[in-house]
């Protein structure tokens, strides 16, 4: 992990490259490294982190989408990179409203984030401009809502039979 | 209330669920002469769209494909998932963070003991607390014996789909016995619940290592027995050989990892690279392939059952004496014969068992090389006791962007064999 020292400078890196604006902070907790920065410039930091800094971040792995209820804005994405050469990781991190919640796909700069960003889509709603196929992936193609956000009630569908498919409420029609 | 059967619909939301579940993947696909997402088609024949899944022998639980074929060749692949999806990382964020430890086992349910590890040190890490090196060596043997035998069921079942049924008993012989000893060790066949946040749930048994032992000595012949079956066959090799072949930067590309990525001849191993709970006590060795066919992931995985048995062998030599879990109060329940004599032990077990213990607010990220490849829980706390957010990065969920690459332009019965040797567990992948 780089330490605390090392994440100041990739922020300083970062901001020189690509303004000041674009790193919203930093924070270095329990060994792990994580650079905040401002959600329209999702794809400019990571295209940068993975191919133009000094000590580049080529491998992503693993996207995580995560609410933060009271807080605002709400919603969380996280990207974890890792360098296989220096056996290190970094994690990037932005924060989008839910009304505002469009980030930038970066699925052209490392393949793998397709079936996470469509996971992210599907379970907060966050959506990914620029993905080539943005569907839902693991609850049905034709539901409503975005099951992980907090809002969301745990069990708040009834089961659906064939029988009472007419009647049932849906959760949020109720 | 949706609109009752008189008014006629209007929004799709008012037709019923049933009568509106026409895929829209189905209708996405178009028709024969369309090119569609990720490929250049350019069809000779006619076009055929078939559905291979969700209840099919060979998908290894409830993956649904949907294919495009020319004749016998595969000219695209879309694979759906979530038919198993149960929204356990949504029901973990209403549990106190011991009990998460009993969701996220399923999840992965041929690899549960590294399901919990990776959970357990998440929230170590948050807690700052440190793991008894008994523990670890515990913690580290139970493992190793998991990822055999989870390696001995993707035997056993791949070779089946390949025609071979006989290896499936065999292999199913060998994984019975593991699942003996973690009986013995902690009263279950399968998702133990045997690794809790601090350690782990109970010492080992007495006669369980001279068990572990008679395994330990056993197991290099019976792999030997399984290679003698299969190296020499002729069917087994014309299957795998030059099969399925991706090449290595197109699947660090997709985020593959574990004997996939291994046996496209990329090192890499977390036990190796970034060692956590004492992996870097143990001599072993990293095995990798040449080509990466279907072949070399055969080999691979041969290799690191016997690169296991070499580990437990160590651990269980090495075991230090001591704890086998730490004796922070706050985070671990006391010993039950304290509960008769002392009181702040009884007020400490009622703590953990009615609410829990708190951790502190953060978030940490916490990768573990399980047996197809890392695998990472990321835990959100908002200092309550229970998770505000856990999230699995299961690698047969990101793996499973291979296929693709591996089947389209092949075969169908090849198909079935990069879906045996993918070795996708649905479990994982839909959680």
């Amino acid at each position: 992990m780089p330490d605390a020292t090392g994440l100041e400078l990739i922020a300083a890196e970062v901001r020189e490259r690509l303004g000041d604006e674009v790193v919203a902070g930093t924070s270095y907790f329990r060994e792990q490294a994580t650079l905040e920065v401002a959600p329209r410039s999702v794809h400019d930091v990571l295209s940068f982190l993975k191919e133009e800094a000094s000590e580049p971040w080529p491998r992503l792995m693993s996207v995580h989408g995560c609410d933060y209820l009271p807080d605002e804005p709400r919603l969380g994405v996280h990207y974890q990179l890792l360098s296989m050469e220096r056996t290190d990781r970094l994690n990037v991190k932005t924060r989008v409203g839910v009304e505002e919640a469009e980030l930038p796909s970066v699925v052209d700069l490392f393949a793998t984030a397709d079936y996470q960003e469509r996971e992210v889509y599907d379970m907060f709603g966050v959506v990914f401009a620029g993905h080539p196929d943005l569907r839902r992936i693991l609850m049905p193609e034709d539901y409503e809502g975005h099951p992980q956000r907090r809002d969301f009630p745990m069990g708040g569908e009834d089961v659906l039979f064939t029988f009472n498919e007419n009647q049932m409420p849906r959760w949020y029609d109720k | 209330m949706t609109s009752s059967s008189d008014t006629t619909p209007q929004s799709p939301l008012d037709v019923p669920y049933r009568e509106r579940e026409e895929s829209v993947t189905i209708q996405r696909m178009g028709g024969a002469g369309e090119p569609v997402y990720g490929t250049e088609l350019e069809p000779t024949t006619e076009l055929f769209t078939i559905n291979m899944g969700p209840h099919h022998p060979a998908t290894h639980g409830v993956l649904r494909l949907l294919l495009t074929l020319e004749g016998e060749v595969v000219r695209e692949l879309v694979p759906l998932m979530g038919y198993v999806h149960t929204g356990i990382e949504k029901s973990c964020e209403d549990q106190s963070y011991w009990k998460v430890i009993t969701f996220v086992e399923r999840m992965d349910y041929l690899a549960y003991y590294f399901n919990a590890l990776t959970f357990c040190m998440a929230v170590e890490r948050l807690l700052e607390e440190e793991v008894p090196s008994r523990a670890q060596y515990l913690r580290v043997i139970h493992c190793e014996l998991c990822r055999i035998q989870s390696h001995l069921f993707w035997l056993g079942t791949s070779i089946l789909d390949l025609g071979a049924m006989s290896l499936l008993f065999y292999a199913n012989r060998e994984r019975d016995r593991i699942l003996d000893l973690f009986e013995m060790s902690s009263g279950q066949r399968m998702h133990t619940r045997y690794f809790q946040v601090g350690g782990v749930f109970e010492d080992i048994p007495p006669g369980w290592d001279r068990k572990l032992r008679e395994f330990v000595r056993d197991m290099p012949g019976r792999i030997d027995q399984y290679e003698a079956i299969l190296d020499k066959n002729e069917i087994f090799l014309q299957r795998t050989k030059h099969v399925g072949v991706v090449p290595r930067d197109h699947l660090i590309d997709l985020g593959v990892t574990g004997p996939l990525l291994r046996a496209a001849g990329e090192p890499w191993d977390l036990r190796k690279a970034m060692p956590y709970s004492s992996y870097d006590h143990f001599e072993f060795n990293v095995p990798i392939g040449t080509i990466g066919d279907h072949y070399d992931r055969y080999r691979v995985r041969m290799q690191e059952m016997r690169e296991s048995v070499k580990i437990i062998e160590q651990a269980i030599d090495g075991l230090p004496e001591g704890p086998y879990i730490t004796d922070n109060r706050k985070v671990a329940l006391p010993p039950r014969y304290e509960l008769a004599t002392s009181m702040e032990a009884l007020i400490h077990h009622f703590k953990l068992v009615t609410e829990g213990f708190r951790v502190p607010p953060g978030e940490v990220y916490a990768p573990i090389e399980s047996p197809r490849g890392e695998l990472g829980c990321f835990v959100v706390s908002d200092g309550s006791s229970k998770p505000s957010r856990v999230h699995m990065r299961d690698p047969s969920f990101v793996n499973l962007q291979a296929l693709r690459a591996m089947g389209e332009g092949g075969l169908v019965a090849d198909l079935i064999a990069s879906i045996a040797m993918l070795d996708p567990i649905l479990g994982g992948v839909d959680r």
